[in-house]
């Protein structure tokens, strides 16, 4: 598309007649935003909804049904996806291990996003010393090894789901103060804020009204790129032993579970990986078509 | 630029030492250390005189000081677990973890530079389509499956490779391939963005117009220019690859840094994680420094900054 082109749109979307509609038939012709959206709307209704249809609960062991294959390797259509090494309906822990990762991925960028967007506008807005120490916190917190640090604060504080999140949440802040920084410093010489400025509006109602408005597209591009990394890097601990716990079922620690029946049931690693590149990819290609509707220069990066 | 460096290098070391202490904290104040060294069925005696032996009964400071004088006499403490210094230890395991990141990294280079670059020739053409796919489902593997699967299929299944260790060659292609595949998606799109900017800039206007080769055209000046941030982005991935070692060392059962970090956790090895930590920071610090400085000296508007 030319950069022509794509100015018209943006102004025939600002001041067409019926905005709204252009703005969603905009957003709605990317196929990233149609085919990731989709995507995930199916992810979130099938994990949701999924387990209460299923005739199998996630939890239900049976040692007599124990290790059978999916239907297409000469299972049964009782259970679709196969049984895991406790007899467990494969397809209902899935569905299930779907919601915990949601839970981690979401929980996750919200204490994420919350931390790392205030420090990246105060930074951008009052600069001088606090834009010193921003920018200090941040090459600190890109210094240490995250997941070793999780790793290690897990052990020690004993694994559980909130501490996870808040574990996790507390390393991905980064990417969202870098571009609440960048995009705040732009907008504070512009001309709405200098004018709300002159009309005395407190810098609190600047922030409010001016700025967090303007940097919103950009935060949610960065909050999809960070669910896509939270649920892999909560998978990555929870296969390592120190993230979600049994019985709980979690993709990672699903993977972890199999590798002992690698051999002869490999379908009990390969499928929570599947269910896991779906959702990433997924939330991916959401986040990627949203930053080349909202962000035209970025077309074709 | 002798300005720029002695800055940039004063506050490498700063960072370093912000490092040293929020690692140093996290590590004691999120549990009970002595608690967990002892096991969770020691008798209350038994932690009381570990707390105490092991100098965790004294206030954080006064324990960080204690930690940090010693590493500044080169002594990083024992280890709970083996008999040899923490500090032999990581020179023991420290070459491994290198060695296969810079495999990895060189992979990624090789195959993602040149895919980089042929696709912005054609921008969404057939060639930057399959590209684009490869590097989005590239993006969205989790590693350590990936490391799985490729075990299952060519360990396993076709018995190419061996399954885990790093004594020889062999054993380093799976690893390194799962490596280069993670930090392709990121080099090949920059090269990509660059070579697209590149292109359209005037000076290669100029160079067409002068009848340059298009091969001569394409390396020399267009190539270039497009490397600047992909060499900057390359060093600081060498840099998260060291640092997230952990999980692929365990799957391949490696013996490097990540491994024995993730063996030392589990048992509570304090003074190994607490070194290791330090150990991974600085590396990542001295990496983005000499990225920083790279990119200074290619690009002498950064200087002034």
């Amino acid at each position: 598309m030319s950069t022509e082109s794509a100015v018209a749109k943006t102004s025939a979307t600002q001041y067409g007649p019926d905005g709204f509609g252009r703005t969603a038939k905009r957003w709605l012709s990317n196929s990233g935003i149609t085919v990731g959206g989709l995507l995930l709307l199916l992810i979130l209704f099938s994990t949701l909804i999924g387990p209460m249809l299923l005739p199998h609960d996630a939890f239900d062991q049976s040692l007599v049904h124990r290790l059978k294959p999916p239907v297409w390797q000469g299972g049964s259509f009782e259970h679709l996806l196969g049984t895991d090494h406790l007899g467990r309906d494969y397809l209902a822990r899935l569905l299930w291990g779907g919601r915990i990762s949601l839970l981690i991925g979401f929980s996750t960028i919200v204490v994420a996003a919350v931390f790392g967007t205030t420090i990246g506008v105060l930074a951008g807005y009052f600069g001088g010393t606090i834009d010193l120490v921003a920018r200090f916190l941040i090459m600190v917190r890109l210094a240490l090894p995250a997941v070793l640090i999780a790793l290690a604060v897990a052990f020690i504080a004993g694994p559980s789901l909130q501490l996870l999140i808040i574990v996790l949440g507390l390393l991905l802040w980064d990417r969202f103060a870098v571009v609440a920084r960048a995009t705040t410093l732009q907008l504070r010489h512009t001309e709405f804020v200098v004018a709300a400025r002159a009309m005395g509006c407190s810098n609190l109602t600047i922030i409010r009204r001016d700025i967090l408005p303007n940097i919103g597209s950009q935060l949610i591009v960065i909050g999809t790129v960070e669910l896509a990394n939270a649920v892999l890097i909560a998978a990555a601990l929870s296969f390592l032993g120190l993230g979600v716990q049994p019985p709980l079922p979690d993709w990672g620690l699903m993977i972890s579970e199999g590798r002992q029946y690698l051999l002869f049931s490999p379908y009990l690693i390969t499928l929570p990986g599947v269910a896991m590149m779906l959702l990433v990819l997924a939330v991916n290609l959401l986040g990627d078509g949203i930053r080349e509707v909202t962000d035209p220069e970025a077309k074709g990066r | 630029m002798g300005r720029y460096i002695f800055r940039q290098s004063l506050l490498t070391l700063a960072v370093l030492i912000a490092v040293s202490i929020v690692g140093f904290i996290l590590l004691r104040a999120s549990g009970d250390l002595a608690l967990r060294i002892a096991g969770s069925e020691a008798m209350a005696d038994d932690v009381e005189r570990i707390r105490v032996s092991y100098g965790l009964d004294q206030p954080l400071p006064v324990q960080y000081i204690n930690w940090a004088w010693n590493i500044l006499h080169g002594d990083f403490g024992r280890s709970l677990f083996f008999p040899e210094q923490v500090s032999t230890l990581i020179i023991q395991r420290l070459p491994i973890t290198l060695g296969l990141a810079l495999l990895g990294l060189l992979l990624a280079l090789v195959i993602g530079l040149p895919l980089g670059v042929l696709s912005a020739l054609r921008p969404n053409g057939i060639i930057d389509r399959v590209v684009l796919a490869v590097a989005v489902l590239g993006q969205a593997m989790p590693p350590f499956w990936f490391g799985l699967l490729l075990i299952i299929t060519f360990s396993v299944g076709l018995g190419w490779f061996p399954v885990s260790g790093a004594d020889t060659w062999l054993h380093l292609v799976l690893p390194s391939t799962v490596l280069a595949i993670a930090v392709m998606p990121t080099i090949m799109r920059l090269t990509r963005s660059g070579m697209i900017d590149a292109l359209r800039a005037d000076y290669m206007r100029t160079a067409r117009a002068k009848g340059l080769m298009p091969l001569t055209m394409l390396i020399k000046h267009a190539l270039r220019n497009a490397l600047v941030p992909v060499v900057a982005i390359a060093t600081v991935q060498l840099g998260s690859i060291i640092g997230g070692s952990v999980v692929l060392e365990t799957v391949f059962g490696i013996q490097g840094l990540g491994y024995l970090a993730w063996e030392s956790i589990n048992r509570a090895d304090y003074a190994v994680v607490q070194a290791i930590v330090l150990v991974l920071g600085a590396i990542y610090c001295l990496l983005t420094f000499i990225s920083d400085v790279l990119h200074a000296l290619l690009d002498p508007r950064l200087r002034d900054t």
